[in-house]
């Protein structure tokens, strides 16, 4: 009996283990690799074509996807408080609501989802077929740095076009709720945006744009390490892009509820 | 005698896992030699070459390039002696994104956009070499035949004028003219550019053709070695088999 009992513990607590450890070296390897392409970065050559290749890539042409998330969810977010806010009174809390909750939340965390669907499933892609038709051994042949040229031009673009996108979806959110709030709700369009002004406050502004920093790194840094670790022919690219947006997906969730919870601790 | 090498493996070893892939490689090409390296998928050909190249960090022997061991070699130092290899890759590798200017003159600029003018013109020059006009200079590698791309691949890898070359499966894909038609540049260019080549293969009619001398690995090691003429009478049974073609034999 105890031999039985033994085992099984044996078994269970190995398999958490293994999973603890496998957990703990992925960990270790993305850090390396953002660790490589930061520390190589800073030394010539610099490729300052590309990067404004990749801020193009991922800053504007990512504009219309992330605009439309904003104003709608701006829309959708504004009638929620209103019909929340109606059971005790309180409808007069949609404007500061609607300002804190896409400021804060909202517009950093839809954009860098948004983004890491466009974006990390990109860069996986590209990456990943680079590293399946030996483009990337190519490069390392005729001596350029892959984490120099590929890799550090969108980890800085994404680390600048994050900030200037969640700025910009909060203003088209904000403008979303206050549209359906005065049009549809009936709200004093005038007030409306004066309790916005009043209610927005500069360390809200900040929060959003940590969050934003954060995201645009973690956005990156997956897609292109899953993009350079690709294995396998097209089923691996193919991988390699999932992996890439969960992990993102994971990463921006986990990051915005640690911020937001020390920021409020 | 180390002097007249221009590559030496000295017990070249590499494992994945629990796989041994490479156990303990010796070999010595000659300065201007053309060597092929024959064997059967998965014998390890090119984790060979990928260490020769430092794209893979041998477990244990040298390498020495002119010389010097390079499996310890710094990332930094390595580009050094990188700045001595052309390699052709067996898909080819160019990058898609890139006019085919910009691929054969990837080497010189690093992936800078510098000297366009002066660039174009050493891109024509080398795209001459292996018998392409300048009629290609502006196309996007997936707008060519697999031919052709080879050929672009070709001038890439000796736009920087390197004093090795290393060839992977220089004519895997491509039909038997247009395998022979590459046989005879690669052929053309180690001579005229006095280059030292590596080629691995299992294309026998490549390796007769490019290589001086023939080297063949099997499970890891290096199992015969000899001139081109000897390939079809070594006397070794694993090396008949395979220039023959034979299921049946030694290997299975």
């Amino acid at each position: 009996m105890t031999v039985i009992f033994l085992n099984a513990a044996l078994t269970f607590f190995g398999s958490i283990g293994r999973v603890l450890i496998a957990a703990f070296s992925a960990i270790g390897r993305v850090s390396i690799f953002a660790w490589t392409t930061v520390s190589r970065a800073v030394r010539p050559p610099y490729y300052p074509a590309r990067f404004f290749e990749q801020l193009l890539q991922i800053g504007w042409f990512s504009l219309p996807v992330v605009g439309m998330t904003a104003i709608f969810s701006g829309a959708a977010l504004a009638q929620q408080i209103y019909t929340a806010g109606s059971r005790f009174n309180a409808t007069s809390t949609v404007p500061a609501v609607v300002v804190l909750g896409m400021v804060r939340e909202l517009g950093p965390v839809l954009v860098g989802l948004m983004v890491a669907g466009r974006v990390s499933s990109a860069m996986a892609a590209e990456l990943g077929t680079m590293r399946v038709t030996e483009q990337l051994d190519a490069l390392t042949t005729l001596r350029t740095d892959p984490y120099r040229y590929l890799i550090a031009p969108r980890l800085f673009a994404s680390l600048v076009a994050m900030p200037l996108l969640v700025l910009i979806a909060n203003a088209i959110g904000i403008f979303g709720g206050y549209f359906v709030a005065v049009y549809k709700l009936h709200f004093n369009p005038t007030g409306y945006l004066a309790t916005t002004r009043l209610y927005l406050d500069a360390t809200d502004l900040q929060m959003a744009l940590v969050k934003s920093c954060f995201f645009g790194f973690f956005i990156a840094l997956m897609g292109c390490y899953h993009g350079f670790r690709t294995q396998g022919g097209a089923a691996g690219v193919g991988r390699a892009t999932t992996d890439a947006v969960v992990s993102a997906f994971i990463m921006i969730l986990l990051s915005n509820m640690i911020i937001t919870l020390m920021a409020f601790g | 005698m180390a002097n007249d090498y221009k590559i030496i493996l000295e017990d070249v070893a590499k494992s994945f896992g629990g796989n041994k892939v490479l156990d303990g490689v010796n070999l010595e090409i000659e300065r201007g030699e053309s060597m092929a390296i024959i064997g059967q998928s998965g014998s390890g050909k090119s984790v060979t070459l990928k260490c020769i190249l430092g794209l893979i960090r041998p477990d244990r022997g040298a390498i020495r390039v002119d010389g010097e061991n390079i499996t310890d070699l710094s990332t930094r130092d390595f580009e050094r002696v990188r700045a001595k290899f052309g390699m052709l890759f067996q898909g080819s590798a160019l990058f898609d994104s890139l006019p085919i200017w910009r691929n054969v003159t990837f080497s010189l600029t690093q992936g800078r956009n510098q000297d366009a003018a002066r660039m174009r013109k050493i891109a024509e020059e080398n795209l001459e070499r292996v018998g392409l006009d300048a009629k290609v200079l502006n196309l996007r590698p997936s707008e060519l035949s697999g031919g052709m791309q080879k050929r672009v691949a070709l001038a890439r890898a000796i736009a920087p004028r390197p004093e090795i070359i290393f060839f992977d499966e220089p004519t895997t894909g491509l039909d038997p003219i247009r395998a022979d038609v590459i046989n005879d540049l690669i052929v053309e260019l180690v001579e005229d550019l006095g280059v030292t080549a590596l080629t691995i293969t299992h294309d026998m009619a490549s390796a007769r053709k490019i290589a001086h001398r023939v080297a063949m690995l099997y499970q890891g090691k290096i199992i015969w070695r000899g001139p081109r003429d000897r390939l079809y009478d070594s006397g070794n049974p694993y090396v008949d088999q395979f220039v023959q073609g034979r299921a049946e034999g030694p290997i299975r």
